[in-house]
């Protein structure tokens, strides 16, 4: 059970990173590897903070805010020196590596010992139960601390969740939503294209950021690791996501992200559970991305011969 | 209100593929008048029309629109006084939103855009009462992705969408080129109507010659990146299409000239 709580809770907090590649990917259409840097970096600043005494829900902010940076960075290389999309991922993130060092002064923060986010969760837990005992959940036994982690990542994902589609309703949203999707229509229409991919990678990066300020939390240590492969690992919660919901409607693309990532993380920790090698799992996420990225076609090039056979 | 005054763009300049589509072009177009392009392939009407709209700088010259000096304006900031259609329908919409959605953003075309709801329920029915003008059975489904209809309905829609704020200059480059002869009459008579409605400043790029004709009431024509023609008033109402074809034929027949008097020239004087 304790093995579902922290999966599912990881789930949710890298739920916010799969909203942030959903985002730069599927609404401005921008394979961005910027959010391998800009995790790590919201992990880095988060960490230094709290080190030093700043209160955690400041510390959360501030290292969302330097994700965000460094998406407008990336965003303001792409479109204002042309530079190819990738290739301005790819430098951003290469610099953040030495600058994630700088902020953290060292490879590692420790923060178990140190007042974090998951310290807010304690008022809750009291209130679910005032005793003290652990919760009973159909049967079993679960930490009343872990229950209210849980609970309130879910409350913070469903908030922030409702707030990105409410945003995505309005004028600026709109527009940001047309510059992916057709940005020669978008320009006709007066919208400045490239302020609203910077906007739009600076939105996506906040939110890697700030999914790595509180993995770095729930976790107890940032790490100047921790980003590698998480573009893939976003990608793969928001493929499983079409996949769930199927559509690409707004609403419920943003949930399917969620649950994307909800069961990902759910299906990682099974395998680990039956013996998957660790050092393996990158590899199977690349490989379940490939294999989600090209069987629709796959399928598709299967079906069509039959159904064109009559026109030919 | 439009000046275009000694434009110029060479592409690929110094290399094999150099091309000269726009050679030190002049164009006056008065407000309210609706001039048709006309030119063979490649004779710079649409890098013309690309040009105004700002899709690249010009090498040379100068444009103004309505008082505006726009040479050095980028694409968007020009989009506040120009409306265009495009030769391909899927050009102008954005597939992946609805019908109201992509009507939403051209209600705010050349505004800011702010954090106020892009669709709200007052402009929802302002455009079921405008896509029902159209009369294609759309304005029971305007929730629909855009991407779903057809290349003559999103033509219109995009027709609608330039013109819904009036534009100071519209710009049309073949934009009936790509549909099936019904739609394309369906979107012309469209067209007639907002010109005529809104009193539009229009340039119209074509290669339908009975379009040509009966549209508009100027006529330029283009070839090797300048205007050779320009008709207007009663000889452009009076202008047929046999008029126009035996024009296109003097060009090819100059075309033709070109290679074999440079070669006399040639033998001549060296």
């Amino acid at each position: 059970m304790n093995l579902l709580i922290g999966a599912l809770t990881i789930g949710l907090v890298l739920a916010l990173l799969a909203i942030g590649v959903y985002i730069s990917f599927r609404i401005a259409d921008f394979a961005d590897i910027t959010v391998e840097g800009s995790l790590t970096l919201g992990a880095a600043v988060a960490a230094t903070l709290l080190v030093a005494g700043v209160p955690p829900i400041w510390a959360t902010l501030a290292g969302a805010v330097a994700g965000s940076a460094a998406g407008a960075v990336t965003g303001i290389l792409h479109t204002r020196f042309n530079i190819h999309g990738l290739l301005s991922g790819i430098l951003v993130m290469t610099a953040l590596y030495s600058v994630n060092l700088r902020v953290m002064g060292r490879s590692n923060i420790p923060l178990l010992s140190v007042r974090n986010a998951t310290d807010y969760a304690d008022g809750l837990a009291s209130r679910l139960t005032p005793s003290g005992r652990p919760l009973n959940v159909m049967g079993w036994d679960v930490a009343t601390r872990d229950a209210a982690i849980l609970l309130s990542a879910l409350g913070l994902v469903a908030i922030i969740a409702v707030m990105l589609y409410l945003f995505f309703r309005t004028s600026l949203g709109t527009a940001m939503r047309c510059t992916g999707d057709n940005p020669q229509m978008a320009r006709a229409l007066g919208v400045d294209t490239g302020l609203m991919i910077i906007i739009t990678l600076a939105l996506s990066n906040f939110l890697s950021g700030l999914a790595g300020a509180l993995l770095a939390q729930y976790q107890g240590f940032a790490d100047v690791q921790m980003g590698l492969g998480m573009l893939v690992w976003g990608l793969a919660s928001v493929t499983i996501g079409e996949t769930l919901v199927r559509t690409r409607r707004l609403g419920l693309a943003i949930t399917g992200a969620v649950m994307g990532s909800l069961l990902f993380r759910l299906l990682v920790a099974i395998a680990l559970r039956l013996g998957l090698d660790p050092n393996d799992l990158k590899l199977i996420t690349a490989a379940f991305v490939l294999g989600a990225l090209i069987l629709p076609g796959l399928a598709a090039k299967i079906r069509t011969p039959k159904r064109e056979a009559p026109h030919a | 209100m439009l000046e275009i005054t000694h434009l110029s763009k060479t592409f690929h300049a110094g290399t094999r593929n150099e091309v000269r589509p726009l050679q030190d072009v002049q164009l006056n177009v008065e407000a309210g008048s609706f001039v048709i392009v006309i030119g063979t392939n490649g004779s710079g009407k649409s890098t013309l029309l690309n040009a105004v709209a700002g899709a690249f700088p010009p090498d040379a010259g100068r444009i103004s629109l309505a008082g505006h000096d726009i040479t050095r304006w980028p694409e968007h900031r020009r989009a506040r006084l120009i409306g265009r259609v495009f030769q391909n329908p899927f050009s102008g919409t954005a597939p992946g939103i609805s019908i109201e959605e992509n009507l939403a953003m051209a209600t705010q075309r050349g505004t800011r855009r702010g954090l106020g709801w892009a669709l709200p329920r007052s402009l929802c029915r302002e455009f079921q009462e405008r896509v029902g003008d159209l009369r294609m059975g759309l304005e029971g489904r305007l929730d629909t992705e855009i991407g779903s209809l057809s290349g003559g309905q999103r033509q219109a829609l995009t027709l609608l969408m330039a013109t819904w704020r009036r534009p100071e200059l519209l710009l049309l480059d073949e934009h009936t080129a790509a549909l099936d002869p019904r739609s394309a009459d369906n979107v012309i008579r469209l067209t007639q109507q907002v010109i005529s409605r809104d009193n539009l400043t229009t340039l119209m790029v074509t290669h339908s010659m009975q379009q040509a004709v009966h549209l508009g009431d100027r006529l330029i024509m283009m070839h090797g990146g300048r205007v050779i023609h320009d008709v207007q008033g009663a000889e452009k109402r009076n202008l047929r299409a046999n008029d126009l074809l035996a024009r296109f034929d003097e060009v090819r027949r100059m075309e033709e000239l070109d290679p074999n008097a440079a070669e006399m020239l040639r033998r001549t004087y060296i």
